[in-house]
């Protein structure tokens, strides 16, 4: 892997920044790689958005030794549960609206086509042109022609989750075409080269001193005198990007709701860099996924409650863009639709997994998440973390990359969670992430059982014994033998691998001298009625 | 009340005081407790950890040893695990049907419904807050995770908790958080599993309790433990263990190993 001259390896595709985004040295040398060579970390540089770096638990295990990564995710998470927890908490049908996101997206899967044939036949009829990508290499080439076709090597972006999903900044740079992030957090992840470790907040794992060095060493028109102050970190992005706002040619966004009747496209933001992108530019150009539309417009009023106060904690998000083909001598006068698949319709086609297909990315699932609260995003090595990026990447991986079972990182996946529930209790369209994840490990199970494992011939003789009296009762007896290992201390301290896993940091206990079937069968017929005493 | 006990796996061989305590409740409350010999597991381990072949075994020997329930055998059958609980409510029949068994299925959902978790059992179809129980320390309690979300027991526990004659109950800082035990992945993800225990036992020694109390034998072995490696002088003991002790059958608490250790 090469390196830049900052130290960190280069991503897939590289120079996703134009050279008048100057960088201190410039490309290619060591001047000043002094300062600022650690300062971002160790990041992620994928050659798979939905399929990088290591196994889950052995990413985690770096994850958790990051001290400011812990620090900063407690904080962002738990601020931000807290005003989710408000806001919801006003609504006195949030459950009724839970029901009704939930039903409006399982009619969507029972009839996609059409429906995706429906919006297609809107967005035509006012002057939209509609492509369909299959994958995410169709979907890249799509969107590169169609910008190299307007002769520019230069496009502004809205945030988009469909969009870093196939990787379309490194694709473009592939070709030429500088893609400038305009979403604040998400060009702080840009400029440091990084990946988004949140769905909704790229760069969450960062702090705002960390953002200010990310500025100063990487945005090129930086004030020298900038301070740590949200406020001025976002004022000196401000004076960044409104350049690149009134000289853009071509804009790319995604898309949070498609609706097929009117075939009117929504995106819901917070900074107003959403909006500009979607009216200054004359072209502009939308990728969706094919997951997100909606029947109705009137099904907007549903969702339009249901995602700012789940994602954001806000009762309504400052922008919302709705537009519809186009309209002469307002806004883009040339709009392009791009429906992406990238393997939904492998996930459609699953009964238990397709509910993950409801998810309209708000992210409530992951500022819960007790694991992806200790672990951030980037030890899911997808651009789609935390609970719902457990069920949904594999499932969106699991037909490509010539990766199964074991051999896939992404297998460990659905077991990157205690299945506590609390995804399941804030999401906006009750998909039973925990039931799912259960589903999903099944799937793993059944397709490594040609192999020996540990697990399996464990799980296999746990089977056995715990299906009958009996047999579960000699085990009983057997596990008392733990008593000898215990000693007079009465605990187990040291155990060989993998309970060694459990041992490491937490004592055992020794087993119960007489189990309680034990008690029971040798109890009196008239035993007192009290507890206490022997055995304990 | 003819109440049928399961004693979970877990109890019977690692924690025999939580269903021994949950049965000498239930008879000090004048209810009649069986223990149906032929039960072992619900299968909870099987299921989530992926192994759905291998939990039908043992999934089908829980209902058939639980199915007189139907019969009129009992009145009730009771879990003192809300996991457990959780696994024959939401699971069982699941597992099944997916083997296609949907006779056996029926069944399970039929024996379900007739299966409460302990707080349940006692203040929905008992009807009782204060069970009369003594116990004069200063006590915490952690909500698990599938008493909470996957029963929605509410304040059930704390209603029972707060009517103990001498309890000084204080609250748990961030409570409704999982401890990080997570069944299997205590081992697969044994260092996040260790993190969020760091941070649960921190909750724990904050309130300054002698006692964490909580519906879940597994849930208490994870956290005992981490605080038992400690060494953080904080005991725990299953629900029913409080909700049992009297004047006259105190459960223990300062003599043996107090050091976090669940025995």
């Amino acid at each position: 892997m090469t390196r830049t001259f900052l130290g960190l390896p280069v991503r897939r595709g590289a120079r996703t920044l134009p050279d008048d985004v100057a960088r201190p040295g410039g490309h290619g040398t060591s001047a000043s790689a002094g300062r600022a060579s650690d300062a971002f970390g160790d990041v992620p540089h994928p050659d798979a958005p939905l399929r990088w770096g290591d196994a889950f638990p052995d990413a985690a295990r770096v994850a958790l030794q990051n001290t400011q990564l812990r620090r900063n995710l407690a904080h962002a998470t738990s601020t931000i549960r807290t005003k989710r927890a408000a806001v919801v908490g006003e609504v006195p049908d949030w459950e009724a609206l839970r029901d009704a996101g939930s039903a409006i997206k399982t009619d969507v899967m029972a009839r996609l086509p059409e429906l995706l044939e429906e919006l297609e036949r809107n967005v035509v009829a006012r002057g939209g042109v509609v492509h369909w990508a299959r994958d995410a290499d169709e979907a890249n080439r799509i969107v590169a022609d169609l910008v190299k076709a307007k002769g520019v090597d230069e496009v502004v972006k809205v945030k988009s989750m469909a969009t870093q999903e196939i990787g379309l900044n490194e694709a473009l740079a592939a070709e030429g075409i500088a893609a400038y992030e305009t979403d604040l957090a998400e060009l702080i992840v840009q400029l440091a080269d990084d990946m988004p470790s949140h769905i909704l907040v790229p760069a969450i794992h960062r702090n705002r001193a960390e953002i200010r060095e990310i500025f100063l060493a990487r945005m090129g028109d930086a004030p020298p005198d900038l301070s740590d102050v949200p406020r001025e970190l976002a004022m000196a992005a401000r004076a960044h990007l409104r350049r690149k706002f009134l000289s853009a040619k071509v804009a790319i966004s995604g898309a949070n709701f498609g609706v097929a009747d009117t075939g009117t496209l929504t995106v819901v933001e917070s900074e107003g860099n959403g909006r500009m992108c979607l009216t200054l530019p004359e072209t502009l150009i939308t990728v969706m996924g094919i997951e997100k539309v909606v029947p109705t417009y009137t099904d907007l009023e549903v969702f339009l409650q249901l995602l700012p106060r789940s994602s954001t904690g806000e009762r309504m998000n400052p922008y919302t863009s709705l537009w519809t083909g186009v309209t002469p001598g307002d806004g883009p006068q040339e709009f392009h639709l791009v429906l992406l698949d990238n393997g939904r319709t492998d996930v459609l086609a699953d009964e238990v997994g397709r509910a993950a297909l409801h998810c309209i990315r708000c992210s409530a699932c992951l500022n819960v998440c007790p694991v992806y609260e200790r672990v951030g995003g980037h030890a899911y090595g997808s651009v789609y973390p935390g609970p719902i990026g457990a069920i949904l990447t594999p499932q969106l991986t699991k037909a490509s990359g010539g990766l199964s079972g074991h051999d896939d990182p992404n297998a460990s996946l659905p077991y990157a969670s205690t299945l506590c529930g609390a995804c399941y209790e804030v999401c906006p369209v009750k998909i039973d992430i925990p039931s799912i994840l259960v589903e999903l490990r099944a799937r793993e199970v059944d397709a490594d059982r040609g192999r020996p494992t540990g697990w399996g011939a464990a799980m296999k003789a746990a089977s056995f014994v715990m299906s009958d009296a009996r047999r579960f009762r000699l085990a009983g007896k057997a596990a008392g033998l733990g008593r000898v290992v215990a000693g007079s201390k009465g605990r187990i301290s040291t155990l060989p691998p993998p309970a060694s896993g459990w041992t490491r940091s937490r004592d055992l206990p020794a087993p119960a001298q007489q189990t309680f079937r034990d008690w029971w069968r040798d109890r009196p017929a008239d035993a007192p009625r009290t507890e206490g005493g022997e055995g304990r | 009340m003819r109440i049928a006990l399961t004693a979970t796996c877990l109890g019977d061989v690692m924690f025999p005081q939580a269903p021994r305590a949950t049965a000498l409740l239930l008879e000090r409350l004048g209810h009649e407790v069986f223990f149906p010999e032929r039960q072992a597991c619900c299968g909870q381990m099987h299921v989530n950890t992926g192994y759905l072949d291998e939990a039908v075994p043992v999934v089908r020997n829980h209902v058939e040893a639980f199915s007189p329930v139907l019969d009129g055998e009992w009145d009730a059958i009771v879990v003192p695990s809300g996991s457990c609980t959780g696994s024959v409510r939401h699971q069982q029949g699941m597992v099944c049907r997916r083997a296609g068994l949907d006779d056996l299925a029926r069944t399970a959902d039929a024996v379900a419904a007739k299966t409460y978790e302990l707080s349940e059992l006692l203040v929905d179809v008992l009807g009782v807050t204060d069970v009369g129980a003594y116990f004069p320390h200063r006590v915490t309690y952690h909500p698990t995770c599938h008493s909470l979300r996957m029963l929605h027991v509410g304040d059930k526990p704390l209603r029972l908790l707060r009517a103990v004659e001498g309890i000084d109950l204080v609250e748990l800082p961030a409570a409704e958080s999982c401890c990080g035990f997570g069944g299997t992945f205590a081992l697969k993800n044994a260092e996040t599993s260790t993190a969020m225990l760091a941070d649960k036992m921190t909750h724990v020694k904050a309130t300054g309790a002698e006692v964490l109390t909580a519906g879940d034998a597994s849930c208490l072995m994870h956290i005992g433990g981490g605080l038992s490696r400690i060494r953080a002088g904080v005991r725990t003991l299953h629900l029913a263990e409080v909700l049992a002790s009297t004047k006259d059958a105190p459960a223990p608490v300062g003599a043996g190993t107090a050091d976090g250790s669940a025995r």
